[in-house]
């Protein structure tokens, strides 16, 4: 049994034993949540420790027959693209688990055994290689996540839910008919061999069909990004989650949608991929510029992090389809940045929730002076968000702005601008909540940092430090991986101006340097 | 002629009574409880559930010794096949379904035992018989015996208002519709010569076939009286008056039983006899289907009432059938019996759950009352999940694997404009059916919830044993598919 295996199969049967924990014990509850998290986490780090990143193709493959007729196949690997993914998973689970510690005590078993069955689901949306089994996986972190909101939310929890459902439901009925158009076409789901047929010309989509492909797989993975203008259900939702559902969703899940762009849309499509990848960048300046100045004008702190959320998905998407290797480099670094960045920030913003028991940021002022320390990391990570240079962000940022700025200047001016505007809603929301003079709730109810939340806050600080400083633990897999991907771009578009490659344009750049 | 001297090569053979087994032990079974009922009256008490659960497993045991001496009886009237054995399995099985919960319910309405298990036999056996005719009268005959009988129990509560006009509305619409079938019935023999659909097939194929004009006169006249019986659109109206009205149990077994009676003499008829002229009768599935669906999804969104709101969706679900047999090939025709498999299932567990909840007098039927139920009641509310989830369409249920049977047979048609508007359809869907989770498990108990019963075991076994089916249907379909795969290219 390959190490993947039992990352996948730690949190199901944790699922399952939760659910036969006797109600009254909710202690027992969260910590078998907790060490059953934290075993998952640890036999995940097996996994780059075991992984070759000199070697781009799947490892920790486990290929057998689930269903014979239609052929559908338990088929999970991991590459470059979805290593890193996989053990954010794993990394931010316990950490859920430790910030819902005290706060969530109605139905306690089931909160930790929805939580360990998103863990199993998003888990397993990275490592699916057959279509059908990434749907399952697709829909199944689905249920979790609706109960997580609907049941432990707050006031407008189920307008949130309920929203969150039907968008990606509506969204991935479409990829499901694109689904099964392929398999008709192809009479395998399994990915690695479409992509092997559609390499040596055994598949081909006329251009219509490759078009309304792309598009019912794109509306899938738009609407998870969120991209705007799709993006409207991301604010309800994050608003109303419980600070576990806000880190998960925002962490995590949105991560679902880009990871699909890279995996599927390019690869199978790259053809209307290309052909629509000048409007899906502008929608994805559109939403780094609308995202940052609807952030600015929040009122409420985990709304403005959820619309940071729109902003900072827009580089993604931005890089993402610059089609170049640094560009979707970065994209899949931002990826990785964004879910410990703006996770840790949802777990802040829920400390101080849990203190304050308001969202408003009018409510708090001069909270540095009543918890130094909480105030110090809410810091940190409010730069990480920024992209301060040294911490995780910048790195992601930049690789993005670079690589669009080889495709189109205009591109990365107008996406620039986006880390601007990011500085001023941060800072601004930094000193709205920590300067200023403490009132009498804030000096008497925010105590600093207890021992378990500096537990939860100490790994997230440490990885914005360690992404930001030393990227060759992270990206050498990344890069074998988006290269492939790159590769497999440019088969079967013969009739299509292609870019230049990357050293020939940074030639190019250093003659007009010479000139 | 007296009637012992019948010729030799009339009387039933060994292998013909084996044949029929199922059908005969039901009916003995049933005559058995009128008498009983006649003798003991409510004196019987559980007594005669035990005596139907017996006959149904039984039945189960003769279905499955039937299904392995296939082959025609009774000079082709009936035809034993993969297919008939499935349905037979099935309506066997919806029977079994509808016992298990009506101890309690005919305990707490103190009605009648007696007649309403010897109604449900004769009603299932009614239904075995459509699903293993292969000769348009002894369909007929199958459909009379198991919707009078339908009929009846609709409006077994006989104090019960809404439950008259149940009986009353099922009963005339039905037979209006009953009467459309049998003017198709007698067009076909009056063009072909015969009811025998290998025969009608032979002559609509053969060399001097009568005109289309008329044949399709004749698909189309069976295509209302049928789709009454599947409630699908435009004959749908009937449903929801009929489900809300009936005592739950027996919405329970009428949306299912004989529903799936009905589609399956529906995909015998359409997809043998008259499939020579499917290009014709296409286009009237495919606009059926579509109706079907988006009526029944948008109509139920706006239901308070959950039995009415439920009855939509079985109609939105005849539409999902419809889609394949749209197809119109063995793909489909397998798609098909796997979905009806998996929406017995479910929603008989729904409306177990509608029975358990509404308590005596069924007073609380409104999707409010489901309020706080999780809390209450966390197993009850966790297989209504699963039913839920199951019709929604979520993976690793059984009605997931169904729908996208469905709508990969579709799109291997070509279908791609059904295939799309189908599934957006189920994505609508999503909505209504989470508006009972959204009660269940977010908000604080209410009186029906204070006010629900314990469990009963039989209650409890109609819970657990469908939820357990969906699952394995969802996760370990092969089994299933494969006997359908099988049985459906044997139909042809």
């Amino acid at each position: 049994m390959s190490l993947l295996n039992l990352v996948l199969a730690l949190p199901l049967a944790g699922f399952l034993i939760a659910c036969f924990i006797p109600r009254s014990s909710a202690s027992g509850s969260r910590t078998f949540a907790l060490l059953l998290s934290i075993a998952t986490f640890v036999v995940s780090l097996g996994l780059p420790v075991a992984f070759q990143s000199n070697y781009s193709g799947e490892q920790f493959l486990t290929d057998v027959v689930w269903i014979p007729s239609p052929e559908i196949h338990y088929h999970v690997s991991l590459d470059g693209l979805s290593l890193w993914l996989v053990i954010l998973s794993t990394f931010l689970t316990p950490i859920c688990v430790l910030i819902s510690w005290n706060y969530i005590k109605d139905r306690a078993k089931e909160f930790y055994a929805f939580l360990l069955l998103l863990e199993f689901g998003l888990v397993g949306v990275f490592a699916a290689q057959d279509l059908f089994l990434f749907y399952v996986f697709w829909e199944v972190s689905l249920v979790p996540m609706y109960f997580l909101i609907g049941i432990w939310g707050h006031e407008r929890r189920i307008y949130a839910a309920v929203k969150f459902f039907l968008y990606t439901m509506a969204g991935s009925v479409l990829m499901l008919a694109g689904i099964i158009f392929i398999y008709n076409r192809a009479a395998t789901f399994d990915y690695p061999t479409l992509l092997g047929m559609l390499s040596a010309g055994k598949l081909s989509f006329s251009p219509a069909e490759q078009l309304y492909l792309f598009l019912a797989f794109f509306l899938a993975f738009a609407i998870k990004v969120p991209l705007f203008p799709l993006h409207t259900w991301l604010p309800d939702a994050h608003v109303e989650a419980p600070s576990a559902g806000s880190v998960m969703l925002a962490s995590v899940m949105l991560k679902m949608g880009t990871y699909g762009l890279v995996r599927f849309c390019l690869p199978m499509f790259p053809g209307a991929a290309r052909d629509c990848a000048p409007w899906i960048v502008i929608l994805a300046i559109i939403g780094i510029i609308y995202g940052a100045l609807v952030a600015l004008v929040q009122p409420n702190m985990k709304k403005l992090v959820a619309y940071s959320s729109v902003s900072h998905l827009g580089f993604v998407v931005l890089g993402i389809f610059s089609f170049t290797q640094l560009g979707i480099d970065g994209a899949v670094y931002q990826m990785l940045n964004h879910g410990i960045s703006t996770g840790a920030l949802f777990v802040l913003v829920g400390l101080l929730y849990e203190r304050r028991h308001s969202l408003e940021i009018v409510d708090y002022g001069g909270v540095a002076t009543a918890a130094p320390w909480l105030s110090t990391v809410f810091l940190v990570t409010t730069l990480a968000s920024i992209g301060l240079p040294t911490l995780n962000n910048f790195v992601g940022e930049f690789m993005v702005l670079q690589g669009s700025a080889l495709v189109n200047f205009k591109w990365t001016i107008f996406a620039a601008i986006g880390v601007i505007l990011s500085a001023c809603y941060m800072l601004w929301l930094y000193q709205r909540v920590f300067y200023g003079e403490a009132g009498e709730e804030v000096r008497h109810h925010v105590p600093d940092l207890s021992a378990r939340e500096w537990a939860v806050v100490i790994p997230l600080i440490l990885m914005m430090v360690w992404m930001g400083t030393y990227t060759q633990t992270f990206l050498p897999p990344v890069s074998k991986a988006t290269a492939r991907v790159i590769e497999q771009t440019n088969v079967n578009v013969p009739f299509r101006v292609q870019y230049p490659p990357l050293n020939e344009m940074r030639a190019r750049v250093e003659v007009g340097h010479a000139r | 002629m007296p009637v012992n001297t019948l010729p030799a090569n009339l009387w039933p053979t060994s292998l013909e009574m084996v044949r029929i087994l199922p059908e005969v032990i039901l009916t003995v079974a049933g005559t058995l409880l009128m008498l009983l009922d006649a003798v003991l009256g409510k004196k019987g008490r559980h007594g005669y559930g035990h005596i139907s659960m017996v006959a149904l497993i039984a039945a189960i045991v003769g279905t499955v010794y039937a299904g392995a001496n296939q082959g025609p009886a009774f000079g082709g009237m009936l035809l034993v096949d993969g297919f008939a054995t499935f349905f037979r399995v099935l309506v066997i099985v919806v029977g079994i379904l509808t016992v298990l919960p009506s101890y309690r319910f005919l305990d707490r309405e103190s009605a009648e035992p007696g007649e309403f298990h010897a109604l449900l036999l004769f009603s299932v056996v009614g239904q075995c018989v459509m699903v293993t005719a292969n000769e348009l009268i002894m369909i007929f005959i199958g459909l009379e015996i198991s919707s009078i009988a339908s009929y009846v129990l609709a409006g077994y509560l006989r104090d019960d208002r809404r439950a008259n006009e149940s009986s009353l509305k099922y009963f005339l619409l039905g037979s209006f519709a009953t009467g459309f079938f049998l003017y198709g019935i007698a067009i076909t023999y009056g063009i072909t010569g015969s009811t025998d659909l290998t025969t009608v097939r032979g002559v609509i194929t053969g060399s001097n076939p009568p005109s289309v004009l008329f044949v399709g006169l004749a698909a189309a006249l069976m295509f209302v009286g049928l789709g009454f019986k599947v409630s699908s659109a435009p004959f749908q109206i009937w449903a929801p008056d009929v489900y809300q009205g009936a005592p739950t149990p027996v919405t329970a077994f009428i949306s299912a039983g004989p529903k799936a009676a009905a589609f399956a003499i529906f995909l015998r008829i359409f997809m043998t006899a008259l499939d020579p002229i499917g290009r014709n009768w296409e286009p009237l599935v495919w606009m059926s289907a579509l109706a079907s669906m988006t009526i029944g999804n948008f109509a139920a969104l706006t239901q308070t009432n959950v039995k009415r709101m439920l009855a939509y969706s079985s109609i939105a679900h005849a539409g999902y059938v419809l889609v394949a047999m749209t197809a119109r090939t063995d793909k489909g025709i397998a798609a098909a019996m796997f979905y009806l498999a998996a929406y017995a299932l479910m929603n008989i567990g729904a409306f177990v759950v509608v029975a358990h909840l509404s308590g005596s007098g069924e007073r609380y039927q409104n999707i409010e009352d489901f309020a706080g139920l999780g809390r209450k009641q966390p197993l009850v509310a966790a297989t209504l999940t699963i039913f839920m989830f199951s019709l929604i369409g979520v993976p690793l249920t059984g009605g997931f694997f169904g729908k996208f049977y469905i709508f990969k047979a579709a799109l291997e048609s070509h279908l791609i404009w059904l295939t799309v508007l189908g599934l957006l359809n189920s994505a609508v869907a999503a909505y209504y059916y989470l508006r009972i989770l959204v009660m269940m498990y977010m908000r604080e108990p209410g009186e029906a919830a204070e006010k629900v019963e314990p469990l009963s075991l039989g209650q409890g076994m109609a819970l657990v044993l469908p939820a357990a089916g969906i699952l394995v249907l969802g996760i370990f379909p092969t089994w299933v598919l494969n006997f359908a795969n099988s049985a459906s290219s044997f139909l042809r």
